[in-house]
C-alpha cells in the first residue's frame, strides 16, 4: 500500500494555519512545495477549492514565481549561480559542461531517472567565491567546467 | 472658471473625465487601444494609447488623469515610432495567416497595422502555432491570436466574477489560459462569451456552426426551418449599414434572406418568449400563493443558469423550471410542428439563430433532450447569419421585406422586448397584473441600464418586490443578499451579458455602449407598433395551448415546456490518498470540496486511514466533488453515496461492505 | 508598553562586565561557502576539549570567551573570518585545523598570529581597521553587521539600538520626522532616488486611519547582496527604520518582504521581529506612546519585478505581481487600496542614524544632492571583492585602487591594464569606462551618463569580458524577469535578447544595429514599469561607449574578448605531443588521440570552456 495521507493531512493543516485566507496564498503554495517538493495540479485544485478562489488564479501565481515548480524535481539539486559575478567568470561553461554530462536536452532541467536538477539562480550572493555552484545546499565555489564534472560523478557515487 | 489642458496645440476644457484618453477621443482624435474599455479596469499593457506630455515624457492616455495646463501631444515622431514597433512585435509573435481568421476585417492588430502603414515586420518571427480548443460548442480559443491586453481576463473576472481565464507564466512565455492549461470544457466557463466581444483580435471567437446549415439546406431529404431571436433584429442591420427605428423593416429582410437561402418556415423566437411568460407568470403566481422557494429567478439565460448551477447549488430551487425560449422553440418544433406543419420527423432539421454563444451550449444540455435526441440540431449567431447572408450574395439593405411563417412567426410586443434586460420582467408584469386586473403595457421602472435594479408594485394587496439584473457580478451579490437575508424579493431577473440579449456574444462585436443603447430602443419601438403587447393575448400561443399542452402550468406544459436543472461541480480534481495494493479493495471517495472540508471530512479521513484501521483492504481517494455540498460531508463506498457522514458512520458503512 | 531601553543596556552590559573574549565568526553566505560554519562548530569543540572544567561550569554565566555568529562583514573571498573581541583582530581564511591555535594564544593569551592576519602588501594588518578594504570604506550603516550579534536584541540594544524609535515615538510629532528625514536630504535607495522625507509626508497627507509601511528585501539584482547583509546583520536596525517610517506616515501595519532565497536573513528578521514584539517595542503603543505597529515577514517567491513598487503589493496581496499603472500611487491607493510606504531596506537601516544624530550631520556625509553614504555589492575583476559603503560622491577609482585594492587579471594578480569597464546598477544599469574613473558616484551624474546606481552593484569587468555578452547576459535576465504584461517589455527585451544573440553569434549585420537601438529607446520610453524602462539601459549604454566591440562581431565576426563561444574555435596545433592532459582534462570529452600522438578536438562537441589551452603545457592549443 501507499499512503499519501500525511501530505494530504499537513496541506489542511497548512490551509488551517493561513486561516483559509486568500490572500495568504503565496505562503501557502510555499509551504505545499515545502511538503511535496513541488507543486501538484491536483492539490493545487484542492487548494483553489478550499480558498474559494478560481483555479485560474492559483495557476497564474503558481506559474508567476521562479521559486514554484509544477514539475517533480530529482534527488540531487544543483543550483548554478548565474548572478553576474558568476557570468563574467563564466559560469556559462559550466552550465554547459554539467547539461552534457547530465544528457539534458533544451528546455530540461531533470535528468530522466529523476536523479539531478539544474537550477539556475540569480546571485546567491557569494559574489566572491565566484563561479559558485550549490548542490544540495553545499556551496561550492571557484568552480570550473572540469570541477563540476567530478562533483556530479562524486554525487552519483555516493548515492 | 473651467480647467484647461492643450491637446495639439489646442486649448480643451476639461471636467470630469477620468483619463486623458477620453478628452483626446472626445477630441475625434482616435488614439488606438487594445486594452482599454470604460467597464472595466485601467490595465496600461498595449502601450498604444502613448501620449507626450510637456515636462514629464511619453505616458499612456488610458492611466492619466487629466491636470491643469497640461500640455498633450497625441502624434510625434517619437510616438508614431513606439507605435509601428508594438505592432511589429505583437505581429512578430502572431499568427499571421489573417485571411484564413474569422476576425479578417473587424480584427483591431489588422486594421492597426494598416493604419500605422507596416510593410514589414523587421523582428525574427517567434510564433509558435498551438491547437485551437474548440473543446465548446460555444467557443473556440486560439492563443495564437492573442495579444495578452486582459480584456477578456478582466471582463471574465470583473464582471462576471468567473475568472475562468487567467494569465499564467511570465515574460515572453505568458499567455492567457485556463487554469493548469485544462480546456474550456472542464472549466467553470459559463459561456456568456463576452471574453470574444472584448477581444481585438480573434483569438476567442463564437465557435460556428453554420456550415453544418447550409450543408442541411443542400440536403433534398431535408426541411430546414428556423427560427430568430428578438434580439437579432436590433443588430444585424449594423453589419449591413442597415439601421432602422423599430425593426420591423430588418426582421421582415431576414426573412427574406432566410427564405431565399432555402429555409422552408422562418419564424420567430419572440412566440415561444410569449409562452415562457405565459409558463412562467402561471408559475410565479402559482409560488407567490404557496410561499415556496421565493424569489423565483428567471430561467432564459443559460449563461446564468449555469452560473447558479456552479456556484449556488442551494438556489437552484429558486429558478423558474420554465424553458427558455429557444428551449421551448425546439421541443414545440421537434414534437409538435411535424404535425402541424405535415413535415415527417426524420425530415426537419430545426436551427436557431441567436445573440448568444451560451445558447449553443443551452441546445446541447441533456435535459433538454428527449431520449437523449436534442430538438435543435443547429445554434447560430447574428454574426453567423450575417456571415451567410454575404456568403449567399445578398445585398441585405436592398431586400424587401416579408413576413414570418405561421404559426411560430406571431408575436406580441412582450416577446420582443425579451431581449433587453428587463424586458422578461416587463412582459412577466404585463400578464401577472393583468390577472389582477391592471391593465398597463409598460413598466418603464425595469427599464434602463443599472446593473441591478429593484421596483416595488403592488398585486392585488400584496406588495411585490423585483429586482432586474445584469452582469454575473452583479448577480452573485443580489445573491449574497438574499443568502444573508439583507435583501428579500419576490422575482428577480438576470441576464449574464450587460444589457441583456442585445448585447449578446454573438451579436455583431460592438465596443461604444451607444451601440447598445440604440439596439434596446429598437426593441421598445417595435413594441410600441405592435398590435399585441400582452403575451396571453397571442392568438397562436391559445391555440398551441388548446391543441397540444392543456393549460399553463398542466402536466403537458410541464411535459413540454419545462425542465431540470443540477448541481454542476466547477472542476474535478482526484487525490489519491492511499492505495491498496490487493486485488480486492474498497473503494472509498471522500468529498473535500469547500463544503465538505469544512464539515469535518478531514475529520472523516483521518478516522479511517489515520491510523491504518483497516490496512490494505481499501483504497480511498480525496475528491472534488461528489456534489453534495448541502448534504456533506458525503463519501462514496464502492459506488454508494453516503450524505451527512461522520468518521463513526463511515467507518461502519466500511465494516458493512468488508463484511460482504 | 513602557520600556525601559536605559534598563536592558545597563543588565546587558552588566552581564557582559565578566566576558572577556568574543571570538566571532562571519555567517555571510560567502564565509559558509568557504568554510565558516565547520570552523565555528570546531571552535566550540575545541573550547571545550582544552578547557573543559572551566567552560562546562561556566557555561550559563558571565566568563569566557563566547562565540557567535554574524552576518556578512564584505571582504568576501578572504573568508572565512573571525573577529575576537574586544582585541578587535579580524583572522582571514581560517580553517578548522586553525582553531586550536586560535583558542590557546590569542583567545587565552592575546597572542597575535600573524599568518591569519590580512597582509597588505608588507604590512600585516591586526584588525579591520588596518586593512585598507575597510580603512577607505566610511561605514555607517553597515557598521554594525559583523560586530553585534544580530540575533540578540539586548545586544543592539547596548548599542544604542532603538534610541531613535523611542525618540520619534514618545518626541516628534509625524510632520517633524518627514521635515527632519527631507533635511537630511535621504532619498531611496531602492533605485530611483526618491526623496525619502517627500515619499513619506505624502503618505501622512493621506486621509484614513488605516495605513501600511512596506519594507522592499526583494534584492533581485543579481549581483547585489547588500540588503541581505544588512538583513542578516543588523536586523533591527531595519525595525527600527520602519518603526520611524510608520510613525510618520501614520501606518499601524508592515510587512517586511524578503526574497525567499535568502533563508538566512527570512529566519534573522523573523527573530528579530518576534524579540522586538515579545520585549514590547512592537505591537500596540509602541514605546508607551499611542503608536500601535504590527510588524509581518512575508517571503518573496521569486519575481524581480517585486522591485517595482506596485507588483510588490500585488505580491504582498498574494497575487501575481505585475504592475499597474501610476497614478494612483501607492501613497494615495497601496496595499489593499490603503495609503502604503514602500522603502528598501538600506534605506530604512539609514533613518535611525538620522534621527539619532540630526539631518545636519547626515548632510555632511555625500554631497549636496545624494546625501549619506551608499553601499556597493562590489565583485569582478579586483582584488578585494564584497560589501562596501562609501560616502555618496565617491569616485570609481577611489573604490576600485584605494578599497578593492586595483584590477587583477585572471590569474588574481595586480594588473591595471586589464581593466575595462565597471557595471554599475545591474540589469537596469550601465557601464562606466576609464574616462569615468573620476566621475563622482551620485544619483545626477550616473543618470547623465546613462546609468544608475540602482541597487548598488558594481562589477568590474575585464579585457576578456565582452560586453555584448555582458548585455546579452542582462537582456536575458530581464526578458525572463518581465511580468509579461505590457508589449513593449514582454515581446521588446525577447526581441532585443534575439538580436544580441545573432550579433554574439555572428549572424548579425549593421542594420541588427541600427534595430536594436531603434528597439532599446523604445521600449525605454513606453514600457509600463520601471524594470521594462530600465532594462534597455545595459543595451544602450555599451552601444555607447563599446560601439567598436559590436562592430567587431557585426563586420568582421570576431569577438575581441574572445569570450563569445560561437565566434571561437579551439586548435590543437602541431606543437602536440600527445601527453593527453586536455583529452584528461576536457569535461565534455571532445579531445581524442593516441598517447604520444597529435590529439584533435571534436568542435561540435566542445563547449569552449579553455580548460585545453590553460591545462596544456606544451601551448598546443591556440584559440582562433
Amino acid at each position: 500500500m501507499t499512503s499519501n495521507y500525511s501530505k494530504f493531512e499537513a496541506v489542511c493543516c497548512i490551509l488551517e494555519e493561513n486561516n483559509f485566507d486568500k490572500s495568504k496564498l503565496i505562503p501557502i503554495l510555499q509551504s505545499v512545495q515545502e511538503e511535496y517538493r513541488y507543486l501538484p495540479a491536483e492539490i493545487m485544485s484542492f487548494i483553489s477549492s478550499s480558498l474559494d478562489m478560481s483555479p485560474a488564479i492559483v495557476y497564474g501565481v503558481a506559474t508567476f514565481y521562479s521559486h514554484f515548480t509544477l514539475n517533480p524535481k530529482g534527488e540531487n539539486i544543483i543550483k548554478v549561480c548565474n548572478g553576474t559575478a558568476c557570468h563574467v567568470k563564466k559560469s556559462a561553461a559550466i552550465i554547459d559542461a554539467m547539461r552534457k554530462k547530465l544528457g539534458l536536452k533544451e528546455n530540461e532541467n531533470t535528468t530522466k531517472d529523476m536523479l539531478f536538477t539544474i537550477e539556475t539562480v540569480a546571485c546567491l550572493g557569494a559574489c566572491g567565491l565566484a563561479p559558485v555552484v550549490v548542490i544540495n545546499e553545499n556551496v561550492h565555489g571557484q568552480m570550473t567546467a572540469e570541477k563540476i564534472v567530478k562533483l556530479i560523478d562524486e554525487t552519483m557515487g555516493a548515492k | 472658471m473651467g480647467k484647461y489642458l492643450t491637446i495639439n496645440g489646442k486649448k480643451l476644457e476639461f471636467r470630469d473625465e477620468r483619463n486623458l484618453l477620453e478628452i483626446i477621443r472626445k477630441e475625434h482624435i482616435d488614439l488606438p487601444t487594445f486594452c482599454y474599455h470604460s467597464e472595466l479596469s485601467i490595465h496600461g499593457s498595449c502601450r498604444l494609447c502613448m501620449v507626450e506630455i510637456a515636462g514629464r515624457g511619453v505616458m499612456s492616455a488610458c492611466s492619466t488623469p487629466p491636470e491643469l495646463d497640461m500640455e498633450i501631444k497625441t502624434n510625434t515622431e517619437q510616438l508614431i515610432e513606439i507605435r509601428k514597433i508594438t505592432i511589429e512585435l505583437l505581429l512578430a509573435n502572431h499568427d499571421r495567416e489573417c485571411t484564413m481568421c474569422a476576425k479578417s476585417e473587424s480584427c483591431k492588430l489588422q486594421s492597426l497595422a494598416r493604419r500605422l502603414g507596416i510593410e514589414e515586420v523587421r523582428f525574427k518571427n517567434i510564433f509558435h502555432k498551438e491547437s485551437k480548443d474548440i473543446s465548446t460548442y460555444a467557443l473556440v480559443r486560439d492563443n495564437g491570436k492573442c495579444v495578452l491586453c486582459g480584456d477578456c481576463v478582466r471582463f471574465c473576472d470583473e464582471i462576471q466574477s468567473i475568472g475562468a481565464l487567467g494569465f499564467a507564466g511570465r515574460g515572453w512565455r505568458a499567455k492567457i489560459c485556463l487554469s493548469f492549461e485544462r480546456n474550456l470544457e472542464s472549466s467553470e466557463c459559463v459561456y456568456c462569451g463576452q471574453c470574444s466581444r472584448v477581444c481585438p483580435t480573434g483569438a476567442i471567437l463564437p465557435k460556428t456552426e453554420f456550415r453544418g446549415v447550409w450543408k442541411a439546406l443542400s440536403d433534398k431529404k431535408k426541411k430546414v426551418i428556423v427560427a430568430i431571436a428578438p434580439a437579432v433584429r436590433a443588430a444585424i442591420g449594423e453589419v449591413f449599414g442597415v439601421t432602422e427605428e423599430n425593426g420591423t423593416e430588418i426582421a421582415g429582410k431576414i426573412v427574406t434572406a432566410l427564405r431565399s437561402m432555402g429555409f422552408a418556415k422562418v419564424f420567430d423566437i419572440s412566440f415561444t418568449a410569449d409562452m415562457t411568460i405565459i409558463e412562467e407568470a402561471n408559475e410565479f403566481l402559482e409560488r407567490l400563493g404557496k410561499g415556496d422557494d421565493m424569489p423565483m429567478f428567471t430561467s432564459c439565460c443559460p449563461a446564468w443558469v449555469r452560473f447558479v448551477e456552479q456556484y449556488y447549488p442551494d438556489f437552484i430551487k429558486n429558478i423558474s423550471t420554465c424553458r427558455s425560449p429557444q428551449g421551448m422553440y425546439g421541443s414545440i418544433a421537434r414534437r409538435i410542428m411535424p404535425e402541424v406543419l405535415g413535415i415527417p420527423k426524420e425530415e426537419l432539421v430545426i436551427v436557431s439563430v441567436m445573440p448568444c454563444t451560451a445558447k449553443k451550449y443551452e441546445a446541447r444540455r441533456s435535459e433538454l433532450a428527449k431520449d437523449g435526441v436534442i430538438d435543435i440540431d443547429y445554434v447560430i449567431t447574428t454574426q453567423e447569419l450575417a456571415l451567410m447572408i454575404e456568403e449567399a450574395g445578398l445585398r441585405f439593405g436592398n431586400l424587401e421585406a416579408s413576413a414570418f411563417d405561421m404559426p411560430l412567426g406571431f408575436k406580441t410586443g412582450g416577446g420582443i422586448i425579451f431581449g433587453n434586460s428587463g424586458g422578461v420582467t416587463e412582459a412577466v408584469l404585463r400578464n401577472v397584473m393583468n390577472t389582477n386586473g391592471d391593465e398597463s403595457e409598460e413598466f418603464n421602472f425595469v427599464r434602463g441600464e443599472n446593473g441591478v435594479r429593484e421596483a416595488k408594485l403592488k398585486v392585488g394587496t400584496r406588495e411585490l418586490k423585483l429586482a432586474v439584473v445584469h452582469g454575473l457580478k452583479n448577480a452573485r451579490k443580489v445573491l449574497r443578499d438574499i443568502r444573508a437575508d439583507k435583501k428579500r424579493y419576490d422575482f428577480v431577473e438576470v441576464m449574464a451579458c450587460p444589457g441583456g440579449c442585445i448585447g449578446g456574444a454573438g451579436q455583431p462585436v460592438y465596443s461604444d455602449l451607444a451601440v447598445r443603447k440604440k439596439r434596446s430602443k429598437v426593441l421598445y419601438e417595435n413594441d410600441k407598433i405592435m398590435e399585441l403587447h400582452k403575451p396571453q393575448d397571442n392568438p397562436y400561443v391559445q391555440k398551441i395551448y388548446k391543441d397540444y399542452l392543456e393549460n399553463p402550468g398542466s402536466k403537458k406544459a410541464h411535459e413540454y415546456l419545462h425542465t431540470t436543472f443540477k448541481y454542476r461541480k466547477r472542476f474535478k480534481a482526484t487525490l489519491e490518498i492511499f492505495k491498496s495494493h490487493l486485488e480486492k479493495s474498497i473503494n472509498i471517495n471522500v468529498c473535500v470540496g469547500n463544503n465538505c472540508l469544512r464539515k469535518g471530512s478531514k475529520e472523516i479521513l483521518k478516522h479511517i486511514i489515520g491510523d491504518n484501521k483497516f490496512k490494505d483492504n481499501v483504497n480511498v481517494q480525496a475528491l472534488i466533488c461528489l456534489e453534495k455540498c448541502s448534504n456533506g460531508p458525503a463519501v462514496k463506498i464502492n459506488g454508494k453515496t453516503f450524505e451527512h457522514c461522520t468518521p463513526g458512520s463511515v467507518e461502519n458503512a466500511i465494516k458493512e461492505e468488508l463484511k460482504k | 508598553m513602557m520600556i525601559e531601553l536605559e534598563k536592558i543596556i545597563e543588565d546587558f552590559l552588566s552581564s557582559r562586565e565578566n566576558i572577556k573574549k568574543r571570538v566571532i565568526v562571519c555567517a555571510g553566505t560567502g564565509c559558509v561557502a568557504n568554510g565558516s560554519l565547520k570552523v565555528f562548530n570546531t571552535l566550540i569543540d575545541v573550547s571545550k576539549e582544552l578547557g573543559i572544567d572551566a567552560h562546562i561550569e561556566l557555561k550559563k554565566e558571565n566568563s569566557g570567551s563566547f562565540f557567535s555568529k554574524s552576518g556578512c562583514q564584505g571582504f568576501c573571498q578572504n573568508g572565512p573570518l573571525i573577529n575576537i573581541l574586544p582585541a578587535g583582530i579580524l583572522y582571514t581564511k581560517v580553517k578548522p585545523e586553525d582553531a586550536k591555535e586560535i583558542l590557546e594564544k590569542t583567545v587565552k593569551d592575546d597572542e597575535l598570529i600573524e599568518r591569519l592576519c590580512y597582509h597588505s602588501g608588507n604590512t600585516i594588518c591586526k584588525g579591520q581597521e588596518e586593512i585598507p578594504f575597510y580603512q577607505k570604506q566610511h561605514r555607517i550603516v553597515l557598521k554594525q553587521c559583523g560586530i553585534i550579534d544580530p540575533e540578540n536584541i539586548r545586544e543592539y540594544i547596548a548599542n544604542g539600538g532603538y534610541l531613535a524609535a523611542r525618540k520619534a515615538c514618545m518626541q516628534m510629532t509625524d510632520k517633524e520626522i518627514c521635515d527632519v528625514v527631507l533635511e537630511s536630504g535621504l532619498r531611496g535607495r531602492g533605485g530611483a532616488g526618491f526623496l525619502t522625507g517627500r515619499k513619506w509626508d505624502i503618505t501622512r497627507k493621506q486621509e484614513g486611519t488605516k495605513k501600511y509601511m512596506i519594507c522592499n528585501g526583494d534584492e533581485g539584482d543579481p549581483g547585489a547582496f547588500m540588503d541581505r547583509s544588512v538583513m542578516e546583520g543588523n536586523p533591527h536596525s531595519v525595525i527600527e527604520g520602519l518603526i520611524i517610517a510608520a510613525k510618520a506616515t501614520g501606518a499601524d501595519e508592515g510587512y517586511i518582504y524578503i526574497r525567499t532565497e535568502y533563508s538566512l536573513a527570512v529566519e534573522r528578521m523573523n527573530r528579530a521581529v518576534k524579540d522586538a514584539t515579545d520585549i514590547g517595542i512592537l505591537g500596540d503603543n509602541v514605546f508607551g506612546s499611542n503608536h500601535n505597529f504590527k510588524l509581518h515577514v512575508m517571503e518573496g517567491a521569486g519575481a524581480f519585478v517585486c522591485g517595482e513598487e506596485t507588483a510588490l503589493i500585488a505580491s504582498v496581496e498574494g497575487k501575481r505581481a505585475m504592475p499597474s499603472p501610476k497614478p494612483p500611487f501607492p501613497a494615495q491607493s497601496g496595499l489593499w487600496g490603503k495609503p502604503t510606504t514602500i522603502n528598501n531596506v538600506e534605506t530604512l537601516a539609514t533613518v535611525p542614524l538620522i534621527i539619532n544624530y540630526g539631518a545636519l550631520k547626515f548632510r555632511k556625509i555625500g554631497t549636496e544632492n545624494s546625501t549619506g553614504t551608499k553601499t556597493f555589492a562590489l565583485t569582478g575583476n579586483v582584488a578585494n571583492t564584497g560589501l562596501i559603503e562609501v560616502p555618496m560622491g565617491t569616485t570609481l577609482r577611489h573604490i576600485i585602487f584605494d578599497i578593492a585594492g586595483g584590477v587583477t587579471d585572471d590569474e588574481g594578480k595586480i594588473n591595471e591594464d586589464n581593466f575595462k569597464a565597471v557595471q554599475i546598477g545591474g540589469p537596469s544599469g550601465g557601464c562606466l569606462t576609464k574616462e569615468h574613473f573620476d566621475l563622482s558616484l551620485e544619483f545626477e551624474s550616473l543618470k547623465k551618463i546613462g546609468a544608475m546606481i540602482g541597487s548598488g552593484g558594481l562589477v568590474v569587468m575585464s579585457k576578456h569580458n565582452c560586453m555584448v555578452n555582458v548585455s546579452k547576459f542582462f537582456m536575458q535576465f530581464t526578458q525572463n524577469e518581465s511580468c509579461g504584461k505590457c508589449v513593449l517589455c514582454r515581446e521588446g527585451n525577447k526581441q532585443m535578447l534575439l538580436m544580441l544573440t545573432d550579433i554574439t553569434n555572428g549572424k548579425a549585420n549593421e542594420k541588427t544595429l541600427a534595430l536594436l537601438e531603434q528597439l532599446a529607446k523604445a521600449v525605454m520610453a513606453g514600457s509600463l514599469c520601471g524594470l521594462g524602462k530600465t532594462a534597455p539601459n545595459p543595451v544602450l549604454s555599451t552601444l555607447k561607449y563599446f560601439r567598436d566591440e559590436y562592430n567587431a562581431h557585426v563586420k568582421e565576426k570576431r569577438c575581441p574578448a574572445g569570450e563569445c563561444v560561437n565566434l571561437l574555435s579551439y586548435t590543437i596545433t602541431d606543437k602536440c605531443v600527445g601527453c593527453g592532459v586536455c583529452a584528461l582534462k576536457c569535461p565534455v570529452k571532445a579531445i581524442t588521440g593516441q598517447k604520444g600522438k597529435k590529439h584533435t578536438i571534436d568542435t561540435p562537441e566542445c563547449i569552449k570552456c579553455g580548460v585545453c589551452m590553460t591545462s596544456c603545457k606544451f601551448s598546443a592549443v591556440e584559440r582562433g
